[in-house]
């Protein structure tokens, strides 16, 4: 599949805008986290920031952007409405948390928390969703996709998370969940990259229905120059860079960022080290994204190319 | 509305019968589709930088050729691809806006273009490749089955038949309500054996493919006697004279 500038970047920022606002949620009512308003106004602002910025940068894969709104309405059929659904409904609470902190309320806030934190689970839920609904593609139609889709949002948004906090002089609590969240990931990671090695989702004798006379094989293209098929679906990638950038993406996106954590709860420079530890997560996790795109095959190429 | 029509019983299920025996790949439903959605329901079917190198534009129906088999039982099949109007279409369903739909009264799959977005997921959700982008109005088209034709009143209505139909000169391309047992293309899936494509992955492709016809094993030849195998020579050269 065709990596999309605007979608790696979409669902890298908005993840990891979203895991940032599901941690501020959920743990500034738990004391987890430095209770100055300012602190929290900052995260919330980082996260509406990440949002806004990768929701905006999916309406540029649209041909008719204008039409946009249109796509809140099938939300009883299509993952992708439900998304834009969540992800509007997202802002009530999230800019309602704001406000609260804001006037000084904190019952408000702590309940516009809970539910932003609740809207940002469900709009990475339903992104995840999209990409594992769809059949001809077997790497995403895969049931690790959409609690990857989970978990690298909560580890990129706790990430970014320890990095204000360290900025705010709490470091011990958000590094260690960093620690926690990059390990599950590598190891969800680990055994999604096993899975997918080798997986199809049909042969070309299915797809032409003239296996019974035996192994079929392309003989001449319908068509000598490319098209939006092959364009959009037809992206190859080389295993063997594949296997180089899975380990790019791996080391670079989560085994420094978890090394910098420790070595900030352990030895100090927090305010340097947790912040470096984010850009790196963010620069993995684009890469990790590509990859769930390049890696990706659909059903289309075996009609062009026989595998 | 992207969620699908409830199956109605005895509703009509419009579609091809495509007989891969007979094709012999002349493209010329290709083509007769271009033409006629260049100006129909799809309009227009652009072309991209169609008088210079990497010519390309938007098909309904693109005609593979395969091998299929080994030796003596192998054999090359021309193969149309195109929109299967599957019942369970999920092009239909991940569609975000309602631009994508199945109609009910016939079973059509049809894209309004006046609410597509263009997002590209109901290119992702179909395993048959059977829709390809718009580039310059960026929206999605795909094969109507020629719903512009065959309810049209205005034109004969021998020719009330999707376009690549009429086309082909091997008579490969059958049209018809697949919903109907009785229907004549319901006869003829049933008679040679009409296969879906990939069955495995649950879409129930409304359109079905008539497998080539299977071919009597060759006879074995026997080997005939070379000149060389005559001992007597004499013989030998009565055999070269009388085999003149």
């Amino acid at each position: 599949m065709n990596p999309a500038p605007s979608i790696v970047f979409f669902t890298t920022a908005s993840g990891a805008g979203y895991g940032l606002l599901f941690w501020l949620g959920l743990l500034r009512p738990l004391g987890l986290l430095p209770m100055a308003p300012a602190f929290a106004l900052t995260c919330l602002g980082l996260a509406l920031l990440l949002i806004t910025a990768g929701l905006g940068a999916s309406l540029l894969h649209l041909g008719n952007p204008q039409r946009a709104w249109r796509a809140l309405t099938q939300w009883r059929s299509s993952w992708l409405s439900r998304e834009g659904v969540a992800a509007a409904l997202t802002y009530l609470p999230a800019l309602g948390f704001g406000w609260a902190l804001w006037a000084g309320m904190p019952g408000l806030a702590t309940l516009a928390g809970l539910l932003a934190a609740l809207g940002a689970a469900a709009t990475v839920w339903c992104t995840g969703m999209i990409y594992a609904s769809l059949k001809p593609i077997p790497q995403w139609h895969h049931p690790l996709v959409a609690p990857g889709y989970l978990l690298l949002s909560a580890y990129s948004g706790m990430a970014l998370l320890a990095a204000v906090s360290a900025l705010g002089g709490v470091v011990g609590g958000p590094a260690s969940f960093v620690v926690t969240l990059g390990l599950g990931a590598i190891v969800l990671k680990l055994a999604y990259w096993q899975m997918i090695d080798g997986i199809h989702a049909a042969s070309i004798e299915s797809a032409t229905s003239l296996g019974w006379i035996g192994t079929v094989r392309p003989l001449d293209p319908p068509h000598t120059e490319t098209n939006y098929l092959l364009r959009e679906m037809g992206f190859r990638i080389a295993r063997k860079h594949a296997a180089k950038l899975r380990r790019i993406a791996l080391v670079g996106g989560f085994a420094l960022p978890i090394l910098l954590a420790i070595l900030a709860a352990q030895w100090g420079g927090a305010g340097l080290l947790l912040p470096l530890a984010a850009l790196l997560a963010l620069a993995g996790l684009l890469l990790e994204r590509w990859l769930m795109f390049a890696e990706a095959t659909h059903t289309v190429t075996l009609y062009y190319r026989g595998t | 509305m992207t969620c699908l029509p409830d199956p109605v019983p005895s509703a009509k299920k419009l579609g091809l019968v495509i007989d891969l025996d007979t094709c012999v790949g002349c493209q010329g439903c290709a083509t007769s589709c271009k033409e006629w959605n260049a100006s129909g329901h799809s309009a227009p079917l652009p072309d991209y930088r169609p008088y210079s190198a990497g010519a390309e534009g938007v098909w309904f129906n693109r005609v593979h050729s395969y091998e299929a088999g080994e030796g003596a039982a192998g054999r090359t099949v021309h193969f149309p691809r195109s929109c299967l109007h599957c019942e369970n279409a999920a092009c239909v369903t991940v569609c975000p806006t309602g631009a994508s739909y199945k109609r009910a009264e016939d079973g059509i799959v049809l894209v309004n273009h006046d609410t597509c977005i263009g997002c590209g997921l109901c290119a992702w959700a179909c395993p048959y490749g059977a829709r390809e982008m718009d580039e310059d109005a960026g929206v999605m088209k795909k094969c109507t089955l020629c719903v512009d034709r065959i309810y049209n009143e205005t034109i004969p209505e021998a020719q009330r038949q999707p376009a690549c139909v009429l086309a082909c000169p091997t008579k490969a391309r059958h049209f018809g309500d697949l919903g109907d047992p009785d229907s004549a293309v319901s006869r003829l899936v049933a008679e040679r054996g009409g296969q879906p494509l990939l069955p495995e992955l649950g879409y129930r492709p409304v359109n079905s493919y008539l497998p080539p016809r299977r071919r009597p094993e060759p006879a074995p030849v026997e080997d005939a006697p070379t000149p060389m195998d005559i001992g007597n020579p004499l013989l030998r050269w009565m055999d070269r004279v009388l085999s003149r």
